[in-house]
């Protein structure tokens, strides 16, 4: 019977089945970090027990962390005491930790596929609602509460109910300027931030086969943004080329195993989905998100809806409140509207390849005066990666300000916050009421988007750039610098 | 685990939507390493003006002495966004033992469950007449029967939950008791080929 990507890797993990009730599915990684793993440490030593499979976890520590001077003590109490609970916990369990000042350290969903850790048929878990990007490699990756990383760590097992499964199709050519965040604000704008709850989602078709790793990476990345609990890609060349030769990565006695492994990892032609969503890529414009969910997304040269015709009473409501805490007015465009700020960095939108995008889009330009401009790379790799290339010259001549790696202003839990009621362009995945501070407004858009408006201050389609000063002579358009 | 069988209880009313976590507990009182006490800190933002507890903000529904009970009613698409359970502790902390919506977020649901934190999905149009009660109006839930009813108007509706679960909550089971009995067949799966 032909079978869905999800279910080869499901039907291989599923331990036994428990009566009227869910699978017992087995865990290949358990990714930790320092904020949701405290407690379950705590339950399982009231149990009396140790971590069951330690060398299949892996310790970071990424949402706590501050994003200067991490070669100091951190300043904040609280923060530090948890950081230093991560340490102590994963050396009493023998767990190995990437911690602060480890040349790995990084963002949990960065440092994963960087290293080599996340595969394709894996299952692999972490505390943490964007687990999904990890679903990029053809993985079943999901976020987990703190109570399942806890039966995680008692026996690498967890009890799931087989979710409904949703395949989004993207064909065709993306437009100029339209790049893989565009597509997933895109697919959650349509769908709204609920259209996807129960399901696990996998991403295909020719746009999405075209994009690198890392632009998979984005758009699983925001899977939960819609309520799926996963989303993924089938694994390919695009995927085989990326991991070759990454450190845990199978070497090369297990290579072409693995590999022959990976290669039947697909939905087999005639597989049944609960649910199909097309979209042509074409259609996809630059996004930008106006609301205070990620569902409330408009083209960036369209308008910001007008509530009143908004037929369900519990939508408008929603928008009404949205636009108040955002201080827009329905019925009017963002484009022009002054930016205080851009962050540059999370989970979503931090790897090479963004900063990249960005450098080439900044370079031999400088930051409007009024906008702060925060660039905050995934991971210690990917930070000695942006100096090994010149980038970070290309960005302290812009006067973007670079940090050291974390989660920083994605959630507002370390210093690295938006003031109340400024606005804030930002590559992250969440618009959510005071996400980035108390009272921040945050406008969620792509790197190339977010870059746009630090040269400008405002809220500008990147499309619409002037060409950038000419370099020896020869100028280069807009489309160059992008591509 | 404490067992949970039924819950007779006053009720506060959120009627808004896609309620996320965020929003339950923000992301800067997670720092703490227990899981109690976050109760204090449900709904900060809406609760207070400028992040001061001496500061509360009238409107919002739990500063309001008239509402009150062990459930809290919530528009759809409740628990929406970060997969902190911290939000579900800080529900349960503050004295909750039941959330209503007409919708749940996965992880949210999932977390509340694990911790005895009864989610109740109902009808949108049951979630509506729920509403449209007054402050002195009474619910009982029921999960035995799994059961909501409005006491005063005698409405009821039958609710999902999953039977595995359902014998959890009843009788104070957690699901690492089960995990951990099953063990030697965990043990046995991993020896297998693969």
């Amino acid at each position: 019977m032909a079978k869905t990507l999800f279910d080869k890797i499901w039907d291989k993990h599923v331990v036994q089945q428990v009566q009227d009730g869910p699978s017992v599915l087995y865990i290949d990684k358990h990714f930790i970090h320092e904020v949701t793993s405290p407690q379950a440490f705590k339950g399982l030593e009231k149990r009396g027990l140790k971590v069951f499979r330690p060398q299949q976890v892996v310790a970071t520590a990424d949402h706590n962390v501050p994003t200067i001077n991490q070669h100091l003590p951190i300043k904040d109490e609280l923060s530090r005491i948890q950081v230093q609970q991560l340490i102590e916990n994963c050396k009493k369990h023998d767990i190995e930790l990437y911690g602060l000042g480890h040349p790995f350290q990084g963002i949990v969903h960065v440092i994963g596929p960087e290293l080599g850790i996340t595969q394709p048929g894996m299952t692999i878990v972490c505390g943490d609602s964007h687990t999904s990007t990890h679903g990029a490699f053809g993985a079943i990756a999901f976020g987990i509460g703190t109570s399942e990383v806890e039966m995680v760590f008692a026996s690498q097992c967890l009890l799931q109910s087989h979710p409904k499964l949703m395949r989004i199709n993207i064909d065709g050519e993306l437009p100029d300027g339209v790049v893989s965040k565009d597509i997933i604000l895109y697919i959650i704008s349509k769908i709204t931030s609920s259209g996807a709850t129960g399901y696990f989602v996998e991403y295909a078709g020719s746009a999405i086969r075209a994009l690198s790793m890392e632009a998979r990476m984005t758009i699983c990345n925001m899977s939960i943004e819609m309520g799926a609990r996963g989303g993924m890609i089938a694994p390919d060349e695009t995927t085989f080329a990326y991991m070759k030769g990454r450190q845990f990565a199978p070497g090369n006695g297990q290579w072409e195993e693995k590999l022959e492994q990976w290669k039947t990892l697909f939905s087999d032609e005639g597989a049944v989905f609960d649910k199909e969503i097309f979209i042509k890529a074409e259609e996809i414009e630059p996004m930008i998100t106006y609301g205070t969910n990620p569902g409330l997304g408009i083209a960036i040269n369209g308008t910001i809806p007008v509530a009143d015709s908004i037929p369900d009473e519990g939508e408008r409501k929603n928008i009404i409140k949205a636009l108040q805490y955002m201080g827009l007015e329905p019925g009017k465009p963002l484009l022009g509207m002054p930016v205080q700020h851009v962050f540059i960095g999370s989970c979503t939108n931090s790897r090479i390849e963004d900063l990249r995008q960005v450098a080439a889009l900044v370079k031999g330009r400088k930051k409007n005066e009024h906008v702060h401009v925060m660039i905050v790379p995934g991971s210690q790799q990917v930070a000695r990666q942006v100096k090994a290339e010149g980038l970070d010259k290309v960005f302290a001549e812009a006067g973007f300000e670079v940090r050291q790696a974390g989660c920083s202003a994605c959630l507002g839990m370390n210093e690295d916050k938006i003031p109340a009621g400024e606005y804030c362009i930002s590559t992250s995945n969440r618009n959510f009421e005071g996400r980035q501070g108390a009272g921040a407004r945050t406008l969620l858009a792509s790197p190339l988007t977010a870059a746009a408006a630090a040269i400008t201050g405002v809220v500008t389609d990147v499309r619409d750039l002037t060409p950038r000063p000419p370099e020896g002579g020869v100028g280069k358009t807009t489309k160059e610098a992008i591509n | 685990m404490i067992p949970l069988k039924k819950i007779h209880s006053r009720f506060v009313p959120l009627p808004p939507e896609n309620v996320d976590t965020d929003q339950i507990i923000p992301a800067r009182f997670l720092k703490a390493t227990t899981r109690e006490g976050f109760g204090k800190n449900l709904f900060r933002d809406w609760r207070y003006e400028h992040d001061d507890e001496n500061r509360p903000k009238p409107e919002f529904v739990l500063n309001q002495p008239q509402y009150s009970g062990e459930i809290l009613v919530a528009g759809k698409n409740f628990g929406c966004g970060s997969s902190r359970e911290h939000a579900a502790w800080a529900i349960q902390d503050y004295g909750f033992k039941a959330v209503v919506s007409s919708f749940f977020a996965d992880i949210f649901r999932n977390n509340s469950l694990n911790n005895g934190l009864l989610p109740v999905t109902v009808s949108d149009a049951f979630l509506a007449q729920i509403f449209a009660q007054g402050n002195e109006a009474t619910l009982t839930i029921d999960l035995e029967s799994q059961s909501i009813t409005i006491d005063a108007t005698g409405q009821q509706e039958k609710f999902e939950i999953n039977p595995y679960k359902k014998t959890c909550l009843l009788n104070g089971y957690d699901d690492i008791d089960y995990l951990l009995s099953i063990r030697p067949a965990i043990e046995a799966f991993e020896g297998q080929p693969h």
